[in-house]
C-alpha cells in the first residue's frame, strides 16, 4: 500500500490540467468559482472537447472506445478537472446509460448509440422517478404496450434532470401489469422528438431550473429501443443505480467546496478581525473538511476493490449518504459564513449573463441559494432514508 | 405564576388567526409577494384598525398598554402565514425605539401616525464589515452648523423602500466597533443624498442598501442622546429577535403541521410513508424542537421589560439559540419528508424553510447569540 504517485501518474495529472486549461472556457470556469449555473452550452461544448480527447466516457473499458485508465487515473483525472473549476460532467449518457448499453444491449444498440454518447453529440436524461414512484420506484406506472414493432408508451416521469436540454429519455417502462412489480418493468430509450413527449419545467425552491415533468402521450417506441428482455428492466436499473451511487458522492467537488469555504473565511469581516480568526468557525471548517477526506479515502477504498475485479456492492449506499451529507453541511457553513448578506436574493447573478455588481461580497449571491438547493442531494438517487434500508439489510444482515 | 393567555390576550389571538386565515392563503401570498411594494396597504391599514400597530405601546405614547406577549401573539401568526406587512422593522424596531428614546415631539410626529397606519419606518445599522456587531459602524455623521451630515453605507435595510424615515445608526464620535459614540438619526426616506438599492430577500420581503452622501438633517433628527445610542439599539434588537422567535415558532408549527398531512398522505410501499419508523421519530423529534422552541420564546418574552439588561440579554441570546438549531431542525426535516416536493416553489414548504433560514441569519445567528449567552453567563 502506497500513497504517493508514482512519475507516470503525476505526468498524466499534468497532462489532464493542461488539457482542461486549454480548452474549458474561461467563462465556464468562472461560473464555477462564482457560483453561477450553467447553460446547456457550459457542458456540451466542455464535454464534447472531453470526448474529442477520447476522455468523456473515461469509466468505460478500452472494447468500447473507453481510454481503460486504471482507478488512480481516473481519480487524479475527476479531481483536476474539479480544481479547474470544470462543470461536473452530466452522468446521464457517459455514466448511466452507456454502461447499461454495453453490458445489457445488442451489437447493433452498441454500434447506434455508443457513439453519441462518448463524444456528447447526444444528450441525454433519465426517466425513472414517477409522481407516484419515488423511494418506492418499482411502483412506477407509465405503460408501455406492444402494438406490432412498436411499444405505444403512456404516463408521466417526474424530477426529470436537463430534459428540457435532451435528445434522448431512457425510461423504465412498465411492459406487463400483472406480475410482480419488479418483473414487469423494461427499459427503454425514447427519442425526446418522438410525437406526443412533452416537457415541463419544476421551478425549485432557489428559482431555478434544471428539473421537469415529463409527458408520454401515446407516444410510439420501437421495440428495437428495448435494452434487454422484455420484463428485465429492473436489472439494468439496479445496475446503473449502484453505479449511480458511486458518482454521487461528488468529492472532488467537497474538496472544491471546503477551499472555498476557507477563502469566503478569510474574506469575511468579523469584528476588525476575519471569520477565519474565529476558532470556533475555523473548527467547524476543519470538522467538515476531515469529513471530506474519510469520504474519499472511503471511496478510494471502493474503487480498489472495482480495480480487483469486484462489482460496487450496496456498502456503496453510505458514500452517497456521507456525500450527501457533505455536500449540504459545506453549502450550511458558506452561507452562516456570509452572514446579514445572503439574505440578498439575487437571481440575475445567479442565472444570467450581466455585469451587475452584487450587493454584497461577490460570493454572497449563490450562498444562500445553493444551500437551499443542495437539500435535493440528500432526497434524489435514492433518499437517504432509503440508502440506509438497503445498508441495514444488505451488508448489516438485519 | 401563571402562564395562560388573558381573554383579551385570546381575543388577539383569534384575530390575528382570522386575519392569516383570510389574508395569507398560500396562493394569496405569493401575489402579495410579486406586487412591486412586496406588501397591502390594505392589509397594513387593517393592522392599524385592528390596533396591532399600538398595541404593545404605553397609553401615555397613544399606544394601547400591551406589551412582548401581545407583540409574540401576532407576530407567532404572522409566521404562519408568512406575513408580508413591515410589522417588524416598522413597529417592534423602529416604533420601539421611538418610544424608548424620542422626545415628546418626535412621539408626536412619528409614534402616534405610526400607530394609526400612516408611517412605515426601516432601521439603517448594518455595514459590510458589522457582521452581528452592533457596535461596528462606520457611517459618518459630522456637525454642520445647528444639524448633521451623514455619509456612508447601510446594507439590508428591511422595508427602506416604503419607509417614510430611516432611523440611521451612525458614528459621531469614538474608534471603531467602540459602543460610545454612536447616535441615532432620524432621515427622511426621499432626503437628498440618499440613494438606494432595492432588492427582494430569499424569502419575499424588501430590503435595500443605502447609500449617504452628505445627507443634512436638523438638530431635531437626533434620537435619544448624542453619542449615547447603543443602549437604545441593543434593547431594540433584544426586543427584535424575540419577536422574530415568536415569529419563527408559527413557522415551525405551519411547517410541521404541513409535514404531518403530508406523510399520513403520501404513499410508498404500499403505504402511508408516515407508517416508518424512521419517519415517525423524525416526526416527533421536529415537535419536540417547536415545543422547545416555544417555550424559549415564552421565556424571553417575559423577561424581555426585565430591569435588568444582562436578564433581558441572555434570555433573547438564549432564545435565538434554541430558534437557530429547532428552525434548522424543522426545516430541513420538512423538506426531506416531503422528499422532491420539498425543494420545489410550488409547496409552501420551501417557503416556510426560507423564513426560518432567513430568520436564523437575522440580527446574529444560533453561533452568535451563543457566545453571547455564553459571555454573560460566565460573568455573572
Amino acid at each position: 500500500m502506497n500513497l504517493a504517485l508514482k512519475p507516470e501518474h503525476q505526468a498524466f495529472a499534468d497532462e489532464v490540467r493542461d488539457f482542461a486549461r486549454k480548452h474549458l472556457s474561461p467563462a465556464t470556469r468562472e461560473k464555477t468559482f462564482s457560483g453561477k449555473h450553467y447553460d446547456k452550452d457550459d457542458h456540451v461544448v466542455w464535454q464534447q472537447a472531453l470526448g474529442r480527447q477520447g476522455w468523456l466516457a473515461y469509466t468505460w473499458p478500452k472494447k468500447y472506445g473507453g481510454p481503460g485508465w486504471d482507478v488512480t487515473r481516473r481519480f487524479l483525472f475527476e479531481n483536476v478537472l474539479a480544481e479547474e473549476g470544470a462543470p461536473r460532467i452530466i452522468p446521464f449518457g457517459v455514466k448511466m446509460v452507456g454502461p447499461v448499453i454495453y453490458t445489457f444491449g445488442s451489437d447493433e444498440q452498441k454500434e447506434r448509440f455508443l457513439p453519441g454518447i462518448r463524444s456528447s453529440e447526444v444528450q441525454w436524461c433519465q426517466g425513472y422517478s414517477e409522481p407516484g414512484a419515488g423511494s418506492d420506484l418499482a411502483s412506477l406506472r407509465t405503460r408501455a404496450v406492444r402494438e406490432g414493432d412498436h411499444y405505444i408508451v403512456n404516463g408521466q416521469k417526474t424530477w426529470t434532470s436537463f430534459a428540457h436540454w435532451a435528445d434522448w429519455i431512457f425510461c423504465l417502462v412498465r411492459t406487463d401489469p400483472d406480475t410482480k412489480p419488479q418483473e414487469g418493468i423494461s427499459f427503454l430509450l425514447i427519442d425526446m422528438k418522438t410525437p406526443g413527449v412533452t416537457v415541463r419545467p419544476i421551478i425549485m425552491l432557489d428559482g431555478a431550473h434544471h428539473v421537469n415533468d415529463v409527458f408520454f402521450d401515446n407516444v410510439k417506441v420501437p421495440v428495437a429501443n428495448r435494452i434487454g428482455k422484455e420484463g428485465e428492466g429492473w436489472t439494468c436499473a439496479k445496475f446503473l443505480l449502484a453505479n449511480e451511487r458511486l458518482g454521487i458522492a461528488e468529492v472532488p467537488a467537497s474538496k472544491r467546496g471546503v477551499r472555498s469555504l476557507r477563502e469566503i473565511a478569510r474574506a469575511e469581516p468579523q469584528d476588525g478581525h476575519t471569520l477565519a480568526d474565529d476558532p470556533a468557525f475555523a473548527a467547524r471548517i476543519a470538522d467538515i473538511d476531515l469529513q471530506v477526506q474519510a469520504l474519499e479515502m472511503s471511496e478510494l477504498r471502493a474503487l480498489s476493490t472495482m480495480a480487483l475485479g469486484g462489482a460496487p456492492g450496496p456498502e456503496v449506499s453510505t458514500l452517497k449518504i456521507r456525500g450527501s451529507e457533505i455536500q449540504q453541511r459545506i453549502a450550511e457553513l458558506a452561507m452562516e459564513a456570509v452572514g446579514e448578506y445572503a439574505q440578498p436574493y439575487q437571481p440575475g447573478l445567479l442565472f444570467q449573463d450581466t455585469n451587475e455588481t452584487p450587493v454584497g461580497p461577490d460570493h454572497a449571491p449563490p450562498a444562500a441559494p445553493r444551500y437551499f438547493n443542495m437539500r435535493k442531494t440528500s432526497i434524489y438517487g435514492g433518499s437517504n432514508e432509503i440508502q440506509k434500508n438497503i445498508v441495514s439489510k444488505m451488508v448489516l444482515g438485519l | 405564576m401563571d402562564l395562560s393567555l388573558s381573554d383579551e390576550q385570546k381575543q388577539l389571538q383569534d384575530a390575528a388567526e382570522r386575519f392569516v386565515r383570510d389574508k395569507y392563503a398560500f396562493e394569496n401570498r405569493r401575489k402579495i409577494a410579486a406586487t412591486e411594494r412586496g406588501w397591502l396597504p390594505e392589509n397594513w391599514a387593517q393592522m392599524a384598525e385592528l390596533g396591532w400597530l399600538g398595541m404593545s405601546f404605553k397609553e401615555e405614547d397613544g399606544g394601547y398598554g400591551g406589551g412582548p406577549i401581545e407583540t409574540m401573539i401576532v407576530m407567532e401568526q404572522f409566521g404562519k402565514g408568512l406575513v408580508l406587512e413591515p410589522f417588524l422593522p416598522t413597529v417592534v424596531l423602529g416604533g420601539g425605539m421611538i418610544a424608548a428614546a424620542g422626545s415628546k415631539a418626535q412621539k408626536e410626529a412619528l409614534l402616534a401616525p405610526m400607530i394609526e397606519g400612516k408611517k412605515q419606518f426601516a432601521f439603517a445599522w448594518l455595514e459590510r464589515q458589522s457582521r452581528y456587531n452592533l457596535a461596528d459602524v462606520s457611517l459618518k455623521a459630522t456637525k454642520d452648523g445647528n444639524g448633521w451630515s451623514l455619509s456612508g453605507h447601510k446594507g439590508v435595510v428591511y422595508n427602506a423602500a416604503s419607509a417614510d424615515n430611516i432611523i440611521v445608526l451612525a458614528r459621531t464620535a469614538g474608534s471603531a466597533r467602540e459602543e460610545k459614540g454612536l447616535t441615532l438619526f432620524l432621515v427622511d426616506g426621499k432626503a437628498k443624498g440618499l440613494t438606494r438599492r432595492d432588492y427582494p430577500t430569499q424569502d419575499a420581503l424588501r430590503a435595500s442598501e443605502l447609500t449617504f452622501d452628505k445627507v443634512s438633517v436638523g438638530a431635531d433628527a437626533v434620537l435619544g442622546k448624542v453619542d449615547g445610542a447603543f443602549p437604545v439599539v441593543e434593547e431594540a434588537v433584544d426586543r427584535a429577535i424575540v419577536a422574530l422567535c415568536a415569529e419563527a415558532t408559527g413557522c415551525m408549527d405551519a411547517i410541521n403541521a404541513a409535514t404531518l398531512e403530508y406523510i399520513k398522505t403520501r404513499k410508498q410501499f404500499g403505504v402511508p410513508i408516515g407508517k416508518f419508523q424512521v419517519l415517525q421519530h423524525r416526526m416527533v423529534d421536529c415537535f419536540t424542537n417547536a415545543q422547545e422552541a416555544r417555550s424559549m420564546t415564552l421565556m424571553a418574552s417575559l423577561k424581555i421589560d426585565d430591569k435588568d439588561p444582562v436578564v433581558r440579554r441572555k434570555a433573547a441570546s438564549g432564545a435565538k439559540v434554541q430558534i437557530g438549531k429547532s428552525g434548522r431542525f424543522c426545516g430541513q426535516s420538512a423538506v426531506q419528508m416531503h422528499g422532491g416536493m420539498g425543494v420545489t416553489d410550488e409547496l409552501s414548504v420551501s417557503h416556510y424553510f426560507k423564513r426560518l433560514t432567513m430568520i436564523d441569519l437575522m440580527f446574529g445567528n444560533q453561533q452568535h447569540h451563543l457566545t453571547r449567552y455564553s459571555n454573560l453567563a460566565m460573568a455573572a
